[in-house]
């Protein structure tokens, strides 16, 4: 039992920060946000120059072979930025390759996920019907699902890699509140796929890095958001007094701080029992997903009502962080469904 | 980065739960499960000499001190362990946890001979005398004042919330040994025996119906010249030292308590129906979630070594805890409900779940009011301007 991090987990952690905070700017964010949700270049540098898409990946696939915990030091870093990134996508997608996946299908994919030549999304369903090889179904709020080349898409029983070109699959884009990572509709009608060997496997693979991945991204902003009114609240003066010298302001950034210290526990609690596959490992994920997701929600909001009238600007990046912290509550099971899984867990269904 | 344990910390793990086990089923039957710090003290004071007897007092302690020094998993584990197996919390909490650290930190040789052999034997019960009536929140405000006369300190004064001081053997004492001075500067740290003419212990009745705190009144209450730990007017590091201590292994001990605690209400939703509420059923997952992340909390608070920077995990645990705390208590009187309005017996006294209720109002004020955990963390955490003092 070691709960701290090693020193190449630190290593690893302060290249990720340096990387997002130099370039993940809120400049280049918000020409990602008026086009499709992804800095390029910024996707580009993080899988070439960083090389580190791969982390979890085995380094025959391009990867490093790494664990959870050091993806979790990456899209903590990731969120701290509100960094437009097809983060989740690649997380969910190349973790169900690489846990149900065929040798051939993960020769085929990871090296390119890893390397960022190609964008990956992935999402389940319960509206899929397989004949064959040929997919009918809808698959609602995919992640950067207009921007994705490839997708793996499945249900509880089966899942299925499928090309953005193939003829069958249409993607529709929506306007979404939070436009980092905007959401579109994919219908399939008769369109081919490449069945993954274990597709339930899969797609429980791609659900737990994908808890993980926004649930580090809401702890990385979370605590980026307190920072950020840390500093104004020195700097801001009413009433002949820095702002943060008023005990009602004060007191909120404490609970800020405290909310947001469990949720470091809770993200790395999580990293952690996957990458030791301990038996604790539902009930670390199912909290980390609700925990983080409410601190951040919690964290951005505050961060809005400590700025004052600048946080409601939409020139000041409180609403990033606000809106993508809306969005993670939301996604992948809402806090509520998260609970009841753990309460289930605890004193089994209700009657 | 690494939760497991090893092969060889589960074998210890067993030989923990395997005496603890053995004990509550055998001689110490009659103290199993018990969860007020009051109930049946003499037979407690006994259980922490059997716990001296076969070197499980002081685990984390050197081994020339009477421990086993323990690694921090095996701390953990035997935390753990001694909860889960339902042995009642340790009436001498303070000489370990407390009083026996900071005198392998700040005391002489001397006075770790004194000490320190009957602390780890259980024969030393110790209390701590901080707060008093003028000095809550504010305890460098202490007014307590002792003075040397020849080879021995005078001691006059009032201390209040002296928890157990009525079965304890010696108090420590923050004193102002300097007349004159204000705040931190000028106190002095005293070991008193608290069998003399010159201390007299009064119980304070709590809303529980309990009487676990005291005053504690000192009318030339005397110690020798020596017993000061540090040096003289040093008193402030000392107790700020000390207080230091008080998040280390033992939280974990205590986040086992809180563990039968939750087991319990568990039980009681199950038995009422409560676990078909789904509100009922969002507050337990909260509740457990909130738990768990106290234990990690705590496993990153230990597995700490780098103390050049704030340990946030450390900062917050306290209001972390006491608020989670109150609000099982609140949880537990929603799903018992009026069953939990009346007492068993015809006594004023309360089971696990109405005490809890009531006992954890005292959670978010003792140690430190949530309210100045939170100045602490933002002032030290986050750098924001510390609260205007008025004149001392």
């Amino acid at each position: 039992m070691e709960f701290v991090f090693t020193e190449e987990q630190q290593m690893i952690s302060e290249t990720a920060k340096g990387f997002f905070v130099e370039n993940a700017t809120s400049v280049r964010t918000r020409q990602a946000m008026a086009a499709d949700g992804i800095d390029r270049d910024l996707w580009t540098g993080f899988c070439q120059e960083l090389g580190l898409a791969g982390v979890t990946v085995p380094e025959a696939y391009g990867g490093a072979g790494l664990g959870q915990v050091e993806f979790a030091l990456l899209a903590e870093a990731a969120g701290a930025q509100v960094a437009a990134l097809p983060m989740v996508g690649l997380a969910m997608a190349s973790q169900a390759i690489l846990v149900g996946g065929t040798d051939a299908q993960k020769a085929d994919w990871l090296p390119k996920m890893v390397s960022g030549s190609v964008i990956a999304a992935c999402a389940g369903s319960a509206d899929l019907t397989p004949e064959g090889d040929r997919l009918t179904g809808t698959f609602e709020f995919v992640a950067h699902g207009a921007s994705a080349d490839v997708f793996v898409l499945g249900n509880d029983a089966s899942a299925w890699i499928l090309e953005r070109t193939s003829p069958g699959v249409e993607v529709t884009a929506h306007v979404t509140m939070d436009q980092t990572r905007p959401l579109a509709t994919v219908t399939l009608r008769g369109a081919q796929g490449d069945r993954l060997a274990d597709g339930s496997a899969a797609m429980q693979a791609a659900r737990e890095a994908g808890w993980i991945c926004v649930a580090a991204e809401a702890l990385g902003g979370a605590q980026e958001a307190l920072d950020r009114t840390v500093a104004y609240a020195k700097e801001r003066v009413q009433f002949g007094r820095p702002i943060g010298s008023f005990q009602a302001y004060k007191h909120r950034l404490a609970d800020m701080m405290v909310e947001i210290e469990q949720a470091r526990s809770a993200v790395y609690w999580a990293a952690c029992a996957a990458d030791e596959q301990s038996s604790d490992l539902p009930l670390a994920l199912h909290a980390a997903k609700s925990f983080t997701a409410d601190t951040y929600a919690k964290c951005a909001g505050d961060m809005i009502q400590l700025h004052g009238g600048i946080g409601f600007t939409w020139e000041h990046d409180a609403h990033l962080f606000f809106k993508r912290a809306r969005a993670i509550q939301s996604m992948l099971g809402n806090g509520n469904w998260h609970r009841e899984q753990v309460a289930d867990m605890i004193l089994g269904e209700a009657a | 980065m690494k939760l497991g344990f090893s092969a060889a910390e589960e074998d210890f793990r067993r030989e923990c739960a395997d005496w603890l086990n053995g004990q509550m089923a055998g001689e110490f039957k009659d103290i199993k499960g018990i969860t007020t710090l009051t109930e049946k003290a003499e037979r407690r004071k006994e259980w922490e000499q059997q716990l001296a007897a076969h070197k499980w007092s002081c685990i984390g302690w050197p081994e020339e001190w009477g421990g086993r020094a323990a690694t921090l998993a095996q701390q953990v584990i035997f935390a753990e362990e001694y909860a889960r197996a339902g042995v009642p919390g340790r009436v001498n909490h303070i000489g370990v946890e407390l009083a026996g650290p900071t005198l392998l930190t700040f005391g002489t040789d001397e006075q770790k001979k004194r000490f320190l052999p009957g602390i780890a034997a259980g024969q030393t019960i110790f209390c701590q005398g901080f707060s008093e009536p003028g000095a809550g929140s504010d305890l460098a405000s202490v007014r307590t004042k002792a003075r040397l006369e020849g080879d021995e300190w005078v001691v006059n004064g009032q201390k209040i919330w002296t928890s157990l001081a009525h079965i304890s053997d010696w108090i420590f004492v923050v004193s102002r040994s300097e007349e004159g001075s204000k705040g931190p500067k000028g106190l002095t740290f005293l070991m008193m025996e608290i069998d003399q003419p010159g201390i007299e212990i009064r119980p304070i009745k709590q809303i529980n119906g309990d009487a676990e705190f005291n005053e504690t009144f000192f009318t030339d209450a005397k110690c020798p010249a020596d017993s000061l730990i540090g040096a003289v007017g040093e008193g402030w590091k000392i107790a700020m030292g000390l207080l230091a201590f008080e998040r280390g292994v033992s939280t974990l001990g205590q986040q086992m308590g809180f563990r039968n605690e939750l087991n319990d209400i568990i039980a009681a939703a199950k038995a009422t129906g409560a676990a078909n509420d789904p509100l009922i059923r969002q507050r337990i997952a909260k509740a457990e979630i909130g738990l768990q992340l106290m234990r990690y909390g705590a496993m990153r608070m230990l597995s700490n070594t780098d103390h050049s920077k704030i340990d946030g995990a450390a900062l917050t645990y306290k209001i972390q805890w006491a608020s989670w705390r109150r609000g099982l208590g609140e949880l537990a009187m929603d799903i018992i409900g009026q069953a939990g309005e009346v007492a068993e017996g015809d006594a004023y006294e309360w089971s696990m779940l109405p005490n809890l209720f009531l006992y954890s109002r005292s959670d978010t004020i003792y140690g430190g009011t949530n309210q100045i955990q939170r100045n602490l963390i933002a002032e030290r955490g986050l750098g924001m301007p510390r609260e205007p003092r008025g004149d001392v």
